[in-house]
């Protein structure tokens, strides 16, 4: 991680990233029929387009090489627990969505992304919840009328 | 041609005053004010936030409801860069630079109001200029075929991914991996499934709302969590008399005004030059002209009118393109384009005759929409006050669920909650390692009409690939590419040697605040 202060680290990887998904795409293509110019199959796009992905990671990784080194840059301590609680919080809704309801779900997100900032304490959050499923009733139930239900048991 | 236009936005009047589409246009420009002012949170996740809104709307206040957004929540920024030095949307990173200190010297009422007064004016000039310069676009684009329209559109791209901040390879880098986006789902030539990975659906391509929230609002959520920190307002409080400026003070900002809303105008015209770099420019002029530069970054006026002046005629411009070929500016416009592509409009010249309430009715509706904004925010000013001391740790729960639901919304399914999730993490993922993620919103709305265009141009000429430099207005296109490849090579070698040498590298006025803002637009 502590690598990544450094901008010729950093391009190395970007550039890295870029040639993979690049080339995966290219391969990805080139399984569909790629056809001729004149008549383009399905696979010649995604194909061509991998290809002048992956050159500009090449071009990336070869500038990083060669760039004068700068100073590295303050990098900030990793933020594990707003990420995790983040990300958390968006699969929940879907998974207790999907299986408690809206209501459920609702709340769940809100007080797990909540969760993620180290100054919001436990009570904070239970309110921060309670007060988004009170709004989520009255805008999305009762003005808006989306189609998802209170609660549900067991899937559906 | 004169008389017509005028009689058309008579139209546009009659379209954008009535009382359904007045109502969606005040809404959208208080709710884009409300979410501008809130730290962290620009047009673009106002407008993907409260895209899903618009699905149950006639295509015409939809589109009145996201221009109001839009430009609501461009002013709602100001209001945070001059009175709290927080620029929650990078154009206005440069309206810190001296609308802050004149806060501080007690003048932040001045300069919001001549803030005011720079936007509308220059909104006006932009509609002013939309108006006569949109069917004559229009009327030259009727000639366009498949070739010019790749062309066309290879250039916007060009445009987009290399003028904007950062290093063009990244932004070429980008705006290929948006195209790449866009290639997912069914191909409509051969109905083959492309890159769907057995998810059934994805056939129907990647949601637009899930891939600009996850970039725009989960991204950015990511890399701010217990790194926003509350900021005190006190000492801030702004009354009314306040924004008044005075004879003196109109009269010092007249002219940058002008010349700022003459820079939005030109840049606004060049597709794919963002924001950011428009408001710099404008700023970096006026401190170059001015007899006392030594005042800027000190609170000069000049420096606050300039840049928003700039902006906002640049706003207004950049929906030429859009609505008149089908070709967005940048990452707002080509969500504005994805709106309308959902509400089964297809942008292009047939627009303005086929749909002529929607063209002339949002152009009327820009002027209806800056009056309420001014009426708006005479008195709500302390309200938005208040609401720039939210902090970031209650307010981004609440946008989060605002996502989850939105997306959920948009097709009435689960996938993509779990696809904004993943595309959060990949925004977030992108923006470390100094990656814009801008490009790849404008690549994944026109990857479809490029490869559509593609395709068709070489059917047409055979496979001969000289087609798209022989037919003349092709050729003007790809010469501008060329050009603007070449330049882009040359100003990178020039910088390359000068640092060599040790000498000075040209730069931008530096911004310190600017390193904490990610690279959005």
């Amino acid at each position: 991680m502590q690598a990544l202060s450094h901008k010729r680290v950093r391009e190395t990887v970007g550039g890295a990233l870029m040639l993979l998904i690049g080339i995966g795409s290219a391969w990805g293509g080139s399984r569909y029929s790629i056809g001729t110019l004149s008549r383009m199959g399905p696979g010649f796009f995604p194909l061509a387009l991998g290809v002048i992905l992956a050159l500009t990671g090449v071009v990336l990784i070869v500038l990083a090489q060669v760039a004068a080194p700068e100073a590295p840059r303050q990098l900030l301590p990793p933020e594990w627990r707003g990420w995790l609680c983040i990300v958390l919080a968006v699969i929940a809704f879907g998974v207790i969505g999907r299986y408690g309801g809206l209501v459920p779900a609702t709340f769940a997100t809100v007080f797990i992304s909540a969760l993620g900032e180290r100054q919001n304490t436990l009570k904070s959050a239970v309110l921060l919840g309670l007060l988004m499923v009170a709004f989520c009733l009255l805008v999305f139930i009762w003005g808006l009328q989306i189609q998802f239900p209170l609660f549900t048991w067991g899937g559906r | 041609m004169i008389e017509k236009s005028l009689l058309d936005l008579w139209y546009g009047f009659g379209v954008a005053l009535q009382l359904h589409n007045l109502m969606w246009s005040f809404f959208g420009v208080l709710v884009g004010n409300l979410i501008g002012v809130l730290p962290g949170m620009g047009a673009l996740t106002a407008i993907s936030m409260l895209l899903p809104l618009t699905y149950t709307l006639h295509p015409v206040p939809a589109i009145l409801m996201l221009a109001g957004i839009f430009y609501g929540s461009q002013y709602g920024g100001a209001i945070g860069a001059i009175l709290l030095n927080m620029p929650s949307h990078p154009p206005h990173a440069v309206t810190c630079l001296d609308g802050y200190p004149m806060t501080k010297q007690g003048k932040g009422g001045t300069a919001l109001g001549i803030t005011m007064i720079a936007s509308f004016f220059a909104a006006s000039f932009g509609i002013i200029v939309m108006i006569f310069a949109s069917p004559a676009l229009v009327a030259v684009a009727f000639k366009f075929g498949p070739t010019e329209m790749f062309s066309i559109m290879l250039l916007g791209l060009l445009a987009g991914a290399t003028m904007a901040r950062g290093s063009p390879i990244k932004g070429v880098a980008m705006t290929t991996v948006g195209l790449l986006i866009g290639v997912v789902g069914t191909d409509v030539n051969s109905g083959v499934q492309r890159f769907t990975f057995g998810f059934p659906e994805l056939s129907d391509r990647v949601e637009l709302v899930a891939l600009a929230m996850g970039l725009f609002g989960i991204g950015d959520f990511l890399l701010s969590v217990n790194r926003m920190h509350f900021i005190s307002t006190t000492g801030t409080k702004v009354r009314l008399r306040d924004m008044r400026p005075s004879k003196a003070e109109l009269k010092q900002s007249f002219m940058p005004m002008l010349r700022g809303t003459l820079i939005g105008t030109l840049f606004g015209a060049m597709p794919g030059t963002g924001p950011t770099i428009t408001t710099f420019i404008a700023y970096a002029v006026e401190r170059r002209i001015s007899k006392t530069p030594e005042r800027f970054g000190h609170g000069a006026l000049e420096g606050v009118a300039a840049p928003e002046a700039s902006s906002h005629s640049k706003t207004q411009v950049d929906f030429i393109p859009t609505m008149s070929i089908g070709i967005p500016g940048d990452a707002v416009m080509a969500l504005l384009l994805g709106a309308l592509i959902i509400q089964g409009i297809q942008p292009g010249p047939q627009l303005i005759s086929e749909h002529p309430d929607l063209f002339w009715g949002l152009i009327a509706s820009f002027w209806v929409g800056n009056v309420l904004l001014v009426i708006l925010n005479v008195p709500m000013i302390g309200v938005w006050v208040k609401l720039l001391a939210v902090p970031f740790r209650y307010m981004y729960p609440c946008a989060l669920f605002f996502i989850a639901i939105g997306v959920y919304s948009t097709n009435n399914s689960l996938f993509d909650v779990y696809e904004v999730l993943v595309f959060g993490v990949v925004g977030a993922v992108l923006l470390a390692l100094d990656f814009p993620v801008a490009p790849i919103l404008l690549g994944y709305v026109l990857g479809p009409l490029v490869e559509e265009n593609f395709r068709r141009a070489l059917l047409l000429s055979r496979g001969d690939m000289s087609v798209f430099v022989e037919r003349p207005i092709s050729a003007v296109f790809i010469t501008i590419c060329t050009l603007l490849v070449a330049g882009q090579l040359f100003f990178a070698a020039r910088a390359a040697l000068r640092k060599r040498r040790g000498g000075p590298v040209a730069q931008l006025p530096p911004l310190a605040a600017m390193h904490e803002v990610p690279d959005l637009d």
